[in-house]
C-alpha cells in the first residue's frame, strides 16, 4: 500500500518487522518501517481489535509495538536504527515484577 | 417561557445524577449545563467508589457515603439495561497503603473509632499486615508495612457514568440543554426563573449542582455553598495486563488495564495548570509502593478543581426562604452518584429532604469565627 517517493535517495538501515528485514530510509520511524514492510497491523488491542499505524504523529496511539523488547511504544515517536526489532504488540503490555 | 417540575443547574456527575433520578420518578425536568468553560471536576476525577476514609468524626456522611455505595451495583445495572452503556463499577473491597508503622497506627486508629461511631449501623475493616497484603499484591516495595481494608470500596469508570446518566436522563424525558450559563435567576416560592444560553425558563423547583458555581449561585436562592477549589493532579500509565486486582486509595487499574495514580490536594484558587513537583511526589509515593510501576511509561496527566466545603462534608439544603431550591455540594460526584440518583431525587421530586440530612445543611457552617 505504501512505498518510498521516488526521489528519495537517502542512506538506509536495516530493521526487522516480526522478523521479517526490510531497509527503510534513515530518519523514519519505526511505524515507517512498518508500513513499508507491507504489514496491515502491527498490534492488537486489549480487546483483540487490529491496529495499525494511523495518525503518525504520537496522538492515536494505534502504532503500539514492541521495539527491541520494549513494550507499548509508540511507533511513530521512534527514529529507526540499524537492527531494531520491531514486533507485534499484543494486548495490553505484561510487567515484570521482583519479588517485595 | 417554557415551564418545568424541575431546573437542574450543573451537567457533571451531581447534577446528572439528581436529574436522572428526577426524570425517572417522572418530573419534566431540565438540565443546564454551562459548557467547556466550566472546571469539570466530573472529566477529571479519579473514579473510586470510595467509602473507608469517609466520616470519620462526622456518622452521618459514613452511612450516606455507605448508603451511596451500596445504591450503586442497581444504578450501575440499571443504566446498562436502559441505556446500554457499560459504567465498568466492580467492588472487589479496596485498601489504604501504609508505608511505616507510624502511618499504621494512625490508620488503625481511625478505622477503630469509625467503627465505633457506626454504632449499629456497624462498618467492617481490617487492617492487613505486610505479608497478607503481599499474597493479594505481588511486586509490592519493601517499605509497605500493611494496609487497611474494606469490603464496601470499589471503583467505576467516570466518564461512562456522565455519559450514561446524560442519555438516561433524555431518554426519561428530560430536556439536556447545553452551553447555557446561568446569566440571570429570580426566585420566588415555587416559581424560579432562570435565564440561561439566551433562553428563559422557569420551574417549580430548582436544584443547585454548579459545583464550585454554587458558591455564587446559592444565594439568589435564599442558600449558602462556600465551596472552594482544591487542586488534585493525575498520571495515567500505559495500559498493562491485570495487575491491581482491587482499588487503593491513590492508585488503582482501571477495566482496560491503565494505571491511574493520584490524590494530590493543592490550595491554589482557580489555577488548573501542573506542577511537575506535585507529579514527581505521586510518581514517586506510587514507585514505593509498586516499584514495577517504574517500568510504566506516563501518557497522559491533567490537574482538575475537587468542589471542596470548608469542613470536607457535603453540604445539602433546601432554601427555608425559598421552599422548592435545593443545593447538593462535594467533592465525591462518582462515590455519591447512587445517593444522588436513587435516594436524594426522590427527596427533591417529593419537595422535602429527608431529616437524615439534615447535618449536611451549611447551618453548621454559621459559627462565628474565633478571634
Amino acid at each position: 500500500m505504501f512505498r518510498p517517493r521516488s526521489e528519495t535517495r537517502r542512506p538506509t538501515v536495516s530493521v526487522t518487522v516480526e522478523g521479517r528485514p526490510i531497509a527503510v530510509p534513515v530518519g523514519a520511524s519505526a511505524a515507517a518501517a512498518v508500513l513499508a514492510a507491507g504489514f496491515d497491523s502491527i498490534r492488537e488491542t486489549a480487546g483483540g481489535s487490529e491496529r495499525m499505524p494511523y495518525c503518525m504523529m504520537g496522538v492515536c496511539f494505534d502504532c503500539l509495538a514492541e521495539i527491541d523488547d520494549v513494550p507499548n511504544r509508540q511507533s511513530c515517536m521512534v527514529e529507526v536504527r540499524d537492527g531494531m526489532r520491531i514486533c507485534r504488540q499484543i494486548g495490553a503490555r505484561r510487567i515484570h515484577r521482583a519479588a517485595g | 417561557m417554557e415551564h418545568y417540575d424541575a431546573i437542574v443547574i450543573g451537567g457533571g456527575l451531581v447534577g446528572s445524577a439528581i436529574a436522572y433520578g428526577l426524570a425517572r420518578a417522572g418530573q419534566k425536568a431540565a438540565l443546564l449545563d454551562e459548557g467547556d468553560v466550566a472546571f469539570r471536576a466530573s472529566r477529571g476525577n479519579f473514579g473510586l467508589v470510595w467509602v473507608q476514609s469517609k466520616g470519620d468524626g462526622a456518622p452521618h456522611y459514613q452511612r450516606w457515603t455507605r448508603q451511596s455505595a451500596d445504591e450503586w451495583p442497581a444504578l450501575a445495572e440499571e443504566l446498562l439495561t436502559k441505556t446500554g452503556i457499560a459504567v465498568g463499577h466492580h467492588r472487589p473491597g479496596g485498601l489504604h497503603l501504609c508505608l511505616d508503622e507510624a502511618e499504621l497506627a494512625t490508620r488503625h486508629a481511625m478505622m477503630e473509632r469509625m467503627r465505633t461511631q457506626s454504632g449499629n449501623f456497624g462498618f467492617d475493616y481490617r487492617m492487613l499486615d505486610r505479608s497478607e497484603l503481599a499474597e493479594l499484591l505481588p511486586g509490592l516495595g519493601p517499605t509497605v508495612v500493611g494496609a487497611s481494608w474494606t469490603p464496601y470500596d470499589g471503583h467505576a469508570n467516570p466518564l461512562n457514568l456522565l455519559h450514561a446518566l446524560h442519555k438516561g436522563f433524555v431518554e426519561k424525558g428530560g430536556r439536556y440543554i447545553p452551553n447555557s450559563t446561568v446569566t440571570e435567576a429570580s426566585a420566588a416560592s415555587g416559581d424560579f426563573r432562570i435565564r440561561a444560553g439566551g433562553g428563559e425558563i422557569g420551574a417549580a423547583k430548582i436544584v443547585l449542582a454548579a459545583g464550585l458555581g454554587n458558591a455564587a449561585l446559592a444565594p439568589h436562592f435564599g442558600l449558602s455553598a462556600p465551596v472552594k477549589p482544591l487542586k488534585g493532579q493525575i498520571l495515567v500509565t500505559e495500559r498493562a495486563r491485570e495487575m491491581l486486582p482491587l482499588p487503593l486509595t491513590t492508585i488503582r487499574q482501571t477495566a482496560e488495564g491503565t494505571i491511574m495514580l493520584g490524590d494530590s490536594q493543592e490550595d491554589a484558587g482557580f489555577d488548573t495548570s501542573q506542577r511537575p513537583a506535585v507529579m514527581q511526589t505521586i510518581a514517586r509515593r506510587a514507585v514505593l509502593a509498586f516499584p514495577w510501576l517504574r517500568d510504566l511509561q506516563i501518557v497522559r496527566a491533567w490537574a482538575a478543581l475537587r468542589v471542596m466545603p470548608p469542613d470536607g462534608l457535603p453540604i445539602y439544603d433546601q432554601s427555608e426562604r425559598f421552599p422548592g431550591a435545593f443545593t447538593a455540594n462535594c467533592h465525591s460526584g462518582v462515590t455519591l452518584a447512587g445517593a444522588h440518583a436513587n435516594l436524594f431525587a426522590p427527596m427533591v421530586a417529593a419537595g422535602m429532604l429527608d431529616p437524615a440530612l439534615e447535618p449536611f445543611s451549611a447551618r453548621r457552617l454559621d459559627v462565628p469565627a474565633a478571634v
